[in-house]
């Protein structure tokens, strides 16, 4: 019994960490993107990944302040939504997929290459570039503090409490501009948009903001994950981030402002409830070492995810707040 | 996935943190870390070994030394100092040029040499030299890999080289194409752009390996049967879950992230069953490679090429002459139509997923033959599919051959000006240009684009 309350306490941990942040911005971006506007984006993790290393470059590489970090973030992820939608937007929706993967993984490649080591220390990444940031704790970051039955040091509760904030300032944002005429012209635009275009706007001009704008919020959630882990590694920005993160989104419900933010917190709660209490269960014998072995469970929770996230398209595309009409999932 | 034959490099592995069940990792699993480790690039240096030391306990180094000309290199010298410069050990790498040096001191930081004056005739230290000084974490295997030269590679100048690479790149993008026509035509026929394909192409490989290594049939009966287990999976995806989904109507960006979730569910379940690690075939490793003049190529290579062709050509046929393979570009083409003309649109679309399952088979064995069996090669050798077929047009069945094999040559020459482990970064740009100049691909027409 004791295993189940460990894991559960350690489940509201990992919902309420940094990695729940790091899919909560990944999945309000993607939101923005799919949710309102009808793109799919499936390479989030790409713009995640010049987040993190935007401030992981610029600090630890080029000797400049955290802040210019997190603005060399910004601007390269804002580059990179440009470069990919001004190919891609005016196409169909499963081109802008493709491309979009492509992209994610190409660059993961490109990052980890030998070639890129003097830039971004290849396959082993960079790391000592969030103690200007971890300094500004109002509180002593080197103890650990008790909180909800586990343990948390003084700088995991920092970063989560600047990420939470991140993201209700980001779900603010959302709120704000979805129920402008801007976001209403976005909702249009997936839709119908022929009728958008019928009405004289510039779809692809919506579009391509649209696409930076959730790519910005892609990019403040890389950050808060290299700032959480304290390092910047290409690997840790694998694809299947992107597909946890539609999951995170399409399990909260598409479309609704704090959909992704909920869907992240209960995605991240059962997987690592689900991860504490296998391992538990393994070690003291419940489950044969024969039928699976404790290196299997890490594997366990994608086959989950993949599952979950089947389930929830064929039964409940809406999530959990969504609206079925709204979610129609075959936009453009 | 394609192979830089005339590298020698060193296979290790890191075992699991401390007091991890290692019961697994005795029998050959290794784990994530060394499949992520490999996941990218080191597919490129195909002369990987099984795992042949059994995990310890305790920090230790090890690799081998091997190049495809030569094979394993035996007693060759192999000192291991540690940061201050005092010796720790020296060992001679034994008949499978394998080398393993304990580390009594711990974890921390080593210089590994070896001796290269006992190396054969024609092989060469690569440019790095004979030194390499490699960081070990506790408990870890550290791997060290030795980047020799046979001659063949850089030898020849830039022409020759770019002649080698040609054929290398067109082996590659044959391999391609065979899994790839099969992702097309079910586009065409379904309109599904189905992520999942890659795991058709990693089940046909590990099925074929399980068949041929732990059940002992020779590799070409084993790739028969599992041409037939992936036509079969082929039809079960068909039935059992997007039959079903078109039926209740469901459209096809859903459908996209239901495959998305397929994939996920497939590829992790097969790492649970086969494990991170990569493993070769039981027949045609040990092959030399053979001098053509201006290229060399192993035997394997040659019957791949060669098996590629005549199944490309097979499939061309059936497509232009029989009955259900007009069907299937007739539905491909307009399935309202050809429907209305008496075809049973749902029979074709079962015929096209069981063809591309055991079309994907059979590329995923060509590709394990080459690159060896893992169990995310599908997935990576996806991109480069979906990149070759969206070259070549989507939903048709000659662009998918067309595109991918222009997508291998291009991935593979372009280590000409491009460094070997950034070659898929060019391929998927070259996907992106594409898009931009030509959308509907060579041989796509203008209305699939929307």
């Amino acid at each position: 019994m004791s295993d189940v309350l460990d894991a559960l306490a350690i489940g509201v941990k990992s919902g309420l960490g940094f990695q729940a942040i790091f899919f909560a911005l990944l999945a309000i971006g993607i939101n923005v993107h799919f949710g309102y506007t009808g793109l799919l984006n499936f390479g989030q993790i790409a713009f995640a990944m010049l987040g993190g290393f935007g401030i992981a470059i610029s600090v630890s590489q080029w000797g400049l302040p955290f802040w210019v970090g997190v603005i060399v973030g910004i601007v390269a992820a804002v580059v990179l939504a440009l470069l990919l939608g001004l190919p891609t937007l005016r196409l169909r929706a499963d081109y802008l997929a493709i491309v979009t993967i492509a992209t994610a993984e190409g660059l993961r490649l490109l990052f980890r290459s030998v070639s890129a080591t003097p830039v971004t220390n290849g396959t082993r990444g960079l790391s000592a570039f969030n103690g200007s940031f971890i300094a500004l704790a109002p509180w002593d970051t080197q103890r650990r503090y008790d909180l909800l039955g586990t343990s948390w040091s003084g700088g995991e509760l920092w970063v989560a409490l600047v990420g939470w904030t991140l993201v209700a300032l980001s779900c603010l944002l959302v709120w704000l501009l979805m129920r402008s005429p801007w976001g209403r012209v976005l909702k249009a635009i997936r839709e119908d948009e022929d009728a958008v275009r019928a009405l004289g706007k510039n779809v692809y001009s919506y579009k391509m903001q649209a696409l930076v704008l959730g790519a910005v919020f892609g990019a403040l959630g890389g950050m808060v994950y290299a700032v959480g882990t304290g390092s910047a590694i290409p690997d840790q920005y694998q694809n299947a981030n992107t597909f946890l993160a539609y999951a995170a989104l399409i399990l909260g419900g598409a479309a609704r402002v704090l959909g992704p933010v909920v869907g992240s917190i209960i995605l991240l709660f059962i997987l690592q409830f689900a991860d504490t209490l296998l391992r538990a269960f393994i070690s003291n014998g419940v489950i044969p070492e024969a039928l699976l072995s404790s290196t299997d469970v890490a594997q366990i929770r994608f086959v989950l995810v993949g599952i979950g996230l089947m389930l929830l398209l064929v039964f409940r595309p809406q999530g959990i707040f969504g609206d079925r009409r709204e979610v129609m999932l075959d936009a453009r | 996935m394609t192979h830089a034959p005339h590298r020698a490099l060193v296979h290790g592995e890191r075992t699991g943190p401390p007091g991890a069940p290692s019961g697994r990792a005795a029998r050959g699993r290794r784990p994530l870390v060394l499949a992520l480790l490999v996941a990218a690039f080191a597919m490129a240096l195909a002369t990987l070994l099984p795992a042949g030391i059994a995990n310890a306990e305790g920090e230790a180094v090890r690799g081998t030394l091997q190049t495809s000309k030569s094979g394993p290199i035996e007693g060759v010298e192999v000192t291991v100092t540690d940061s201050s410069g005092d010796e720790v050990g020296s060992v001679e790498t034994d008949d499978e040029g394998r080398f393993r040096v304990e580390l009594p001191d711990g974890p921390g930081e080593y210089t590994v040499s070896i001796d290269a004056d006992a190396l054969p005739d024609g092989v060469e230290l690569g440019d790095a030299g004979a030194e390499r000084t490699v960081t070990v974490q506790p408990n870890a295997q550290q791997n060290v890999l030795f980047g020799l030269e046979d001659g063949s590679t850089n030898s020849g100048g830039g022409g020759i080289r770019a002649v080698q690479l040609l054929v290398d790149g067109l082996r590659f993008g044959l391999i391609i194409a065979v899994c790839a026509v099969g992702l097309s035509l079910i586009f065409g026929t379904t309109g599904l752009t189905n992520f999942a394909h890659g795991e058709l192409v990693t089940i046909g490989a590990i099925v074929a390996w399980y068949i041929n290594v732990q059940g002992g049939v020779p590799l070409i009966a084993a790739t028969l049967i599992a041409m037939v287990v992936g036509a079969g999976v082929g039809a079960l995806h068909e039935l059992a879950l997007w039959r079903p989904l078109r039926k209740r109507g469901t459209g096809l960006v859903a459908a996209l992230v239901v495959s998305i979730g397929l994939s996920l569910l497939l590829r992790y379940a097969i790492q649970i069953v086969y494990g991170g690690f990569s493993n070769p075939y039981g027949e045609y490793q040990s092959q030399q490679a053979v001098n053509y003049g201006v290229f060399t190529m192993t035997n394997r290579a040659l019957a791949s090429i060669v098996i590629a062709v005549v199944v490309l050509v097979l499939v061309a046929l059936m497509l232009q002459r029989t009955k259900i393979g007009k069907a299937m570009r007739a539905v491909a083409d307009n399935r309202d139509l050809a429907a209305s003309s008496g075809i049973d649109v749902n029979r074709v679309i079962l015929v096209v997923w069981m063809m591309g399952g055991a079309l994907a088979a059979l590329g995923g064995v060509l590709l394990g033959l080459s690159d060896q069996v893992q169990w995310d090669m599908g997935f990576r050798l996806l991109l480069l599919m979906f990149a070759g077929v969206t070259l070549g047009g989507l939903g048709t069945a000659y662009g998918a051959l067309v595109g991918s094999v222009i997508i291998g040559v291009f991935v593979q020459m372009s280590t000409l000006v491009i460094p070997d482990d950034t070659k898929y970064v060019g391929g998927l740009l070259l996907l992106i240009v594409i898009l931009v100049i030509r959308p509907q691909g060579i041989l796509g027409s203008r209305a699939r684009i929307g």
